[in-house]
């Protein structure tokens, strides 16, 4: 039934595009038709308004209108198991700011509909050794170049795309839970009962297909889950939930080819800042190849216990107050 | 020097007494309690186990480990002695076989078990990827089962044929049932031939299949980054602690089933002796590995081995870990030493606290590791950092134990537990005018 509804939506959608697109260039080609036939190459008399680059309205003359091949978006079909085409997603995360806000982990729970206990992004207190001063470090899925989970994962449920994402397909899970076992960064998280989120969180999943594009929902009882790199977001060209969430400007997410990264406030070049600031992945020598860059925790004796007052030691997501 | 005839009918399957019925009730309400059980947790999920995101698996692997471990009594105990042609193998080789077939078999039924989806247990072979040591799972235990199945039944087929006859007044339907089994042995010497050649293949072939599905059981864990199970020796480690387990849970069985079915003059005290020699070397060769696992690294140890070595050895899981070690290992060995510690009935006692200790040794390779993580457990209910089985994973665990001490009874029950054809030849009795007897 929901699966009907979804298809014949998304049919529709399919076909209006289509029928738009093909109204359009049709347009476009009787009016050079008819601009043919009346007199070939000339001028016609006949106008249109069109506007351009900078916003003014000019009129010229419709033999001069060229059918121009467009480019198609790419949120609208790229495959979601491939990823989107030329793009290499990484994050950085700048351990120096980070000060256990907690505002990534709510944000990214309440955009993933997460209800149990298993928080996607944690917020760890580390501490090297009893010499070294402590400090907070964000911990969320590594979206790894070379990644165990996947290696292992006995049905192709999580797999990796060209963009750099890992991800988990819910409807192949079989909840053997192997790539928990793989995974060396303890970033996967299981639906150990039923997530139940049509009740505790009043959502309406009529019509919702789990999709890899947006794991969390609906989460599936039996299935792993993790940290997405939220691509609902990346392909609207918006930026992860925990990234614009940060008040400390902790995160900066962005593509690896363009060398660019941003935390929504300043825009930098990716190999530049880790360069300069020293940037290391986690657990580098496990050969995990992670897209996760962290720099590291300067400074970080300052603003320790200010943050502290926030650290809930076994509480990972917040519980709608009710009990 | 028996009668052939005395040797059929001392050997022939029998009825089961009234302690063997109650026995049978016993693990019957065993397995119902467990598929109840396990109805629960389909329906609610596996949040009814105590199972959480950092010991994400539990004692259903474990035990799962446990049962792939003692199916290798197959291959250690018969395809070697098998192959070596030793004597003294005759009564035990049956016995050891059948507690292959029923833990193949119930290693296959818990692995499902702890699969959270089970609905999607397809996908195992629909969307199976080679490159998952749980694929290699797939194709090696089905594989194993087939052998081991065949390895059963091969030697089986003059004994079908002698109960055939044996049972064809007194119970003339089971006898149609052994005559189906039998193939048509006549005992030919073109048929005897086949018989022994195949046989000597299958052996070879199940001392392979055991070795590779050991193998495969120790990389499910060694191909991860785990501290405890990254070790390039996990796989000959699990092989040996496979021989330790496997072997005494022969001595067990081998002793009841002495008891019960009045096998004395056939399983002789001669027997116990060879077969505590045998557990002994396991225990031995055992121990050596357990040595390269945990004394070497405590030399090297990084920071994390460390505290795994330490939880191990003095933290949380010392007691667990001191009994397995030193009474299912240690004190076994020293007592197999004597010629009194070989006896039937100290060999029982023996086997049995292998066989216990061999499980709680699969849950200490398995709990202690998963609860050290290369990153700190943080951010989770305080719950979540330890790890003791719920009721119902205990339920659906000892109802798969007793689930394969059912069909290891079933098949004591319906087969003879020692070989007929090859007791009487060993005795050097001519049966042929035996077999003549027998209508084709």
């Amino acid at each position: 039934m929901d699966e009907n509804n979804k298809k014949t939506r998304r049919k529709f959608l399919d076909r209006g595009l289509k029928l738009g697109v093909a109204g359009v260039l049709g347009g476009i080609g009787l009016s050079k038709l008819s601009a043919k036939f009346s007199e070939e190459k000339s001028p016609t008399g006949e106008t249109m308004e069109l506007m351009t680059t900078d916003g003014t309205i000019v009129e010229v003359d419709t033999s001069e209108v060229m059918e121009v091949e467009h480019h198609h978006h790419y949120s609208m079909d790229y495959n979601v198991r491939e990823g989107i085409p030329n793009r290499k997603f990484v994050m950085v995360v700048d351990l120096a700011k980070c000060k256990n806000a907690l505002k990534c982990q709510q944000s990214c729970n309440k955009n993933h509909y997460i209800t149990g206990e298993n928080a996607w992004l944690k917020v760890y207190k580390m501490q090297e050794s009893a010499d070294t001063a402590p400090y907070w470090l964000p911990m969320m899925c590594q979206h790894c170049d070379k990644p165990a989970c996947v290696t292992v994962c006995p049905v192709d449920a999580t797999f990796k795309r060209e963009d750099g994402l890992v991800l988990i397909d819910n409807e192949r899970c079989i909840g053997c839970r192997f790539c928990m076992a793989a995974c060396p960064y303890s970033t996967r998280v299981f639906n150990w009962g039923d997530p139940g989120q049509e009740v505790t969180l009043n959502m309406d999943m009529t019509g919702v297909e789990p999709t890899p594009e947006y794991a969390g929902r609906p989460s599936l009882k039996g299935t792993v889950d993790k940290c997405d790199f939220c691509p609902h977001m990346v392909k609207e060209g918006e930026l992860p939930h925990c990234v614009t969430a940060c008040p400390n400007g902790v995160f900066y997410f962005g593509d690896k080819y363009e060398d660019t990264v941003t935390n929504g406030e300043e825009t930098l070049r990716l190999s530049k800042l880790l360069e300069d600031k020293a940037g290391y992945r986690m657990l580098e020598g496990l050969g995990t190849e992670p897209s996760v860059y962290y720099l590291p925790p300067v400074d970080r004796l300052v603003d320790f216990e200010d943050g502290l007052s926030e650290f809930k030691e076994f509480e990972s997501v917040e519980k709608p107050t009710e009990e | 020097m028996k009668k052939f005839d005395d040797i059929v009918s001392d050997l022939a399957p029998g009825k089961f007494g009234k302690t063997g019925m109650i026995w049978i009730g016993f693990l019957v309400v065993l397995v119902i309690l467990g598929v109840i059980a396990y109805a629960d947790q389909v329906i609610q999920g596996q949040k009814v186990t105590n199972m959480r995101d950092y010991a994400l698996w539990g004692i259903y692997i474990s035990n799962f480990v446990f049962f792939v471990a003692t199916s290798f009594v197959g291959s250690a105990a018969v395809a070697i002695l098998r192959l070596t042609n030793n004597s003294w193998r005759t009564p035990l080789v049956r016995i050891a076989e059948i507690i292959t077939l029923a833990c193949i078999i119930m290693a296959g039924i818990t692995i499902t078990l702890d699969m959270a989806r089970p609905d999607r247990v397809m996908y195992l072979f629909i969307h199976a990827r080679l490159q998952s040591p749980i694929t290699w799972d797939i194709i090696i235990i089905p594989t194993f089962i087939v052998i081991s199945l065949l390895m059963l039944y091969f030697p089986l087929l003059p004994d079908f044929a002698i109960l055939k006859k044996h049972f064809e007044t007194s119970k003339p339907r089971l006898s149609r049932w052994y005559g189906r089994l039998s193939l048509k042995w006549k005992g030919s010497e073109e048929q005897k031939v086949i018989h022994a050649k195949s046989i000597t293949v299958l052996s070879i072939l199940f001392l392979l299949a055991g070795i590779m599905l050991q193998t495969i059981d120790a990389w499910l864990f060694s191909t991860t980054y785990r501290i405890g199970w990254d070790s390039s020796a996990l796989a000959p480690y699990f092989i040996s602690g496979a021989f330790v387990a496997g072997t005494g849970a022969l001595v067990t069985v081998i002793y009841i089933v002495r008891r019960t079915r009045k096998l004395e003059e056939y399983i002789t005290e001669y027997h116990f002796d060879k077969m505590g020699k045998l557990l002994a070397l396991a225990c031995i060769i055992y121990l050596y590995f357990n040595i390269i696992e945990y004394v070497v690294p405590f030399f090297t140890a990084k920071k994390g081995e460390d505290a795994h070595l330490e939880s191990l050895l003095t933290g949380h899981y010392a007691g667990l870990f001191w009994f397995v070690t030193i009474v299912g290992l240690v004190i076994p060995v020293l007592l197999l030493f004597f010629k009194k510690g070989r006896k039937p009935f100290p060999m029982f006692f023996i086997g049995m606290v292998v066989v216990i200790g061999s499980w709680w040794k699969r849950y200490i390779i398995i709990t202690p590791t998963l609860l050290e993580p290369f990153m700190p457990i943080q951010g989770v209910p305080e719950s979540w950092r330890s790890y003791f089985p719920s009721a119902h994973e205990w339920i659906i665990t000892i109802a798969t134990l007793a689930m394969a001490l059912l069909i290891i009874t079933l098949l004591v029950r319906y087969l003879p537990v020692v070989p007929i054809q090859r007791t009487a030849d060993e005795q050097e009795m001519n049966t042929e005018a035996s077999f003549k007897k027998i209508p084709s």
